[in-house]
């Protein structure tokens, strides 16, 4: 049974505020391809677009805080939940092609294809860098906060302990297959969810934790679940490697500003900047943040807001 | 016309087909025998002359997008989550009991996703038979310049996204070969993969050239593996 006690200061849409912390301006449903997905905007729907992608086990609503820093500045602020997050529908699959395709679809409801500015965190970040790679007339430039991949090595492990993980590894996925068709996210209190989510974001306050909570879960009869597709699964395994986005990077046409943050996280990529610095495009540099995690626009709203908005120049 | 069992995989209705059942006389059950079909194609009706030597039980799975299974909205297809699919079946076939185990014959996409199963379920998979069918190359080896697509679809069989999404997958030859170590490893055989195929693209010929892999053809993959 929830307790109602614990589910109080809540304002009057359900949510938990946090400073300077602002609902969009505006949300609607667009059809992408058979998949809905939820999109999100933030500033005077007559201003000049600009795109913005969250990461993996994220949601559009985490940008609630730093959208609002971009919409003053003049910007209409436009972001969506991928498929299997947030308000987007759960669909039944779920890839990195499948995401750009949503993505595309985003793209041209707002921007046709007049070239735009890209920001992207994490996940978003490497996508964006992708397409930009694939598409680089849609981008008038590209903001990477933390979503440079790299290789991560796990040290001092013999061959046949690497073979013994990656069997584990497979095993755990399908047994996560077979009970996905019933399975549904653990509940808890507010609170619960909130501690739960803090321990792959150490770095960020239970205040914001707790409005994550409402702004991307769901309250039922047995408590507050996160809306993401319980189908959906951290980590993973496959043919790609990581190391392989950087062989993007050097060839971008478009302005190109990396932000990352120094300190490694759980859901970071774990990219020491020395690996990725000689990597940098031609108009591009990189900005790495000492002191500051993975999650750089929410530890730093005021600081990584100024250097994107000084990056993408005044809204035209 | 063959019995169909449906399986529940996420949001999937998969078809698996039973071409053959259980003998009625057998006092402990016999080992399945597995079909995956390539790519853009179904299982078959009936069984296929080229198994008919197997003594035991004969099944076939539509993967998803595919045959009689649920064609999904949208994409988002690899051979990863049709292991998933083949991974239902196994638990199907052998009533969910971990000590059972079958073999399974892959033509072309099938023969990449047998790999792989039995590689994940090594315990399980007595033999992986891969020979040629339809998506047997996969895509490349390493990434490359890439498009990015939508497509008209209308809910038919195969899905237009498996046929592209499946065709272009990244299949790196040591990707491949981290497979083939996994089924060794845990394997109840000695050499529990077997490749048939006249065609050897770059992730085939990586496996086939693995150390435990043996080549054969399809009759003597079928006994070895009985």
């Amino acid at each position: 049974m929830v307790n109602p006690d614990a589910d109080s200061g809540l304002d009057e849409h359900g949510e938990s505020p946090f400073p300077d912390a602002h609902r969009p301006d505006r949300t609607y449903d667009l059809p992408a391809h058979g998949v809905r997905i939820a999109v999100h905007e933030w500033g005077s729907a007559d201003a000049p677009a600009l795109m913005m992608m969250h990461g993996g086990f994220d949601f559009a609503r985490t940008f609630d805080g730093f959208a609002p820093k971009l919409a003053v500045a003049g910007w209409r602020v436009v972001s969506w939940d991928q498929r299997g997050h947030g308000n987007s529908a759960h669909a039944p699959l779920y890839s990195w092609d499948g995401d750009m395709r949503d993505t595309l679809a985003v793209f041209d409801y707002v921007a046709g294809g007049r070239p735009i500015p890209v920001v992207g965190h994490s996940k978003g970040g490497a996508l964006m860098t992708q397409l930009a790679d694939a598409q680089p007339h849609r981008f008038r430039c590209l903001v990477n906060m933390d979503g440079i991949p790299y290789k991560r090595n796990i040290p001092d492990l013999a061959e046949h302990e690497r073979t013994t993980m990656l069997a584990k590894d497979l095993a755990g996925w399908l047994d996560h297959r077979g009970r996905t068709a019933t399975a549904s996210r653990k509940p808890g209190t507010l609170d619960e969810l909130a501690h739960r989510r803090g321990r792959m974001n150490p770095r960020l306050p239970h205040e914001w934790l707790r409005r994550l909570v409402t702004t991307g879960g769901f309250r039922s009869d047995d408590g507050w679940r996160w809306k993401i597709d319980p189908a959906l699964r951290f980590g993973g395994f496959g043919p790609w490697r990581p190391e392989w986005m950087l062989m993007r990077l050097p060839g971008l046409p478009m302005p190109f500003l990396g932000i990352l943050g120094a300190e490694m996280e759980e859901m970071g990529w774990g990219t020491p900047p020395h690996k990725v610095l000689p990597y940098m495009p031609i108009d591009g540099r990189c900005e790495v943040l000492d002191g500051v995690g993975h999650f750089v626009h929410i530890e730093q709203p005021d600081l990584v807001s100024r250097l994107v908005l000084d990056f993408v120049g005044a809204p035209a | 016309m063959t019995e169909a069992v449906i399986l529940r995989h996420n949001k999937i209705d998969l078809a698996l087909h039973i071409l053959r059942a259980e003998s009625l006389d057998a006092v402990v059950p016999s080992r399945p025998l597995l079909l995956l079909h390539g790519l853009g194609d179904r299982s078959p009706d009936s069984v296929p002359h080229w198994v008919a030597a197997w003594p035991g039980p004969i099944a076939a799975l539509d993967f998803t997008g595919h045959g009689d299974s649920t064609v999904p909205a949208g994409g988002g297809y690899s051979p990863e989550m049709l292991m998933a699919d083949v991974d239902h079946a196994l638990t199907h076939l052998t009533d969910g009991n971990p000590d059972r185990s079958i073999t399974v014959l892959g033509r072309g996409l099938g023969a990449y996703v047998a790999l792989q199963i039995a590689g994940a379920r090594a315990g399980q998979i007595h033999g992986a038979i891969l020979t040629d069918g339809p998506g047997l190359a996969g895509g490349p080896t390493g990434p490359t310049s890439q498009s990015v697509f939508a497509l008209d679809t209308d809910g038919s069989s195969p899905d237009p996204y498996a046929l592209v999404e499946l065709g272009r997958d990244l299949r790196p030859g040591d990707y491949a070969v981290s497979f083939v170590g996994l089924a060794n490893a845990g394997a109840p055989v000695a050499t529990p993969i077997a490749v048939a195929s006249s065609f050897r693209p770059q992730w085939l010929a990586a496996v086939a050239e693995a150390p435990g892999v043996i080549e054969s053809s399809l009759a003597d993959a079928l006994a070895t593996y009985e």
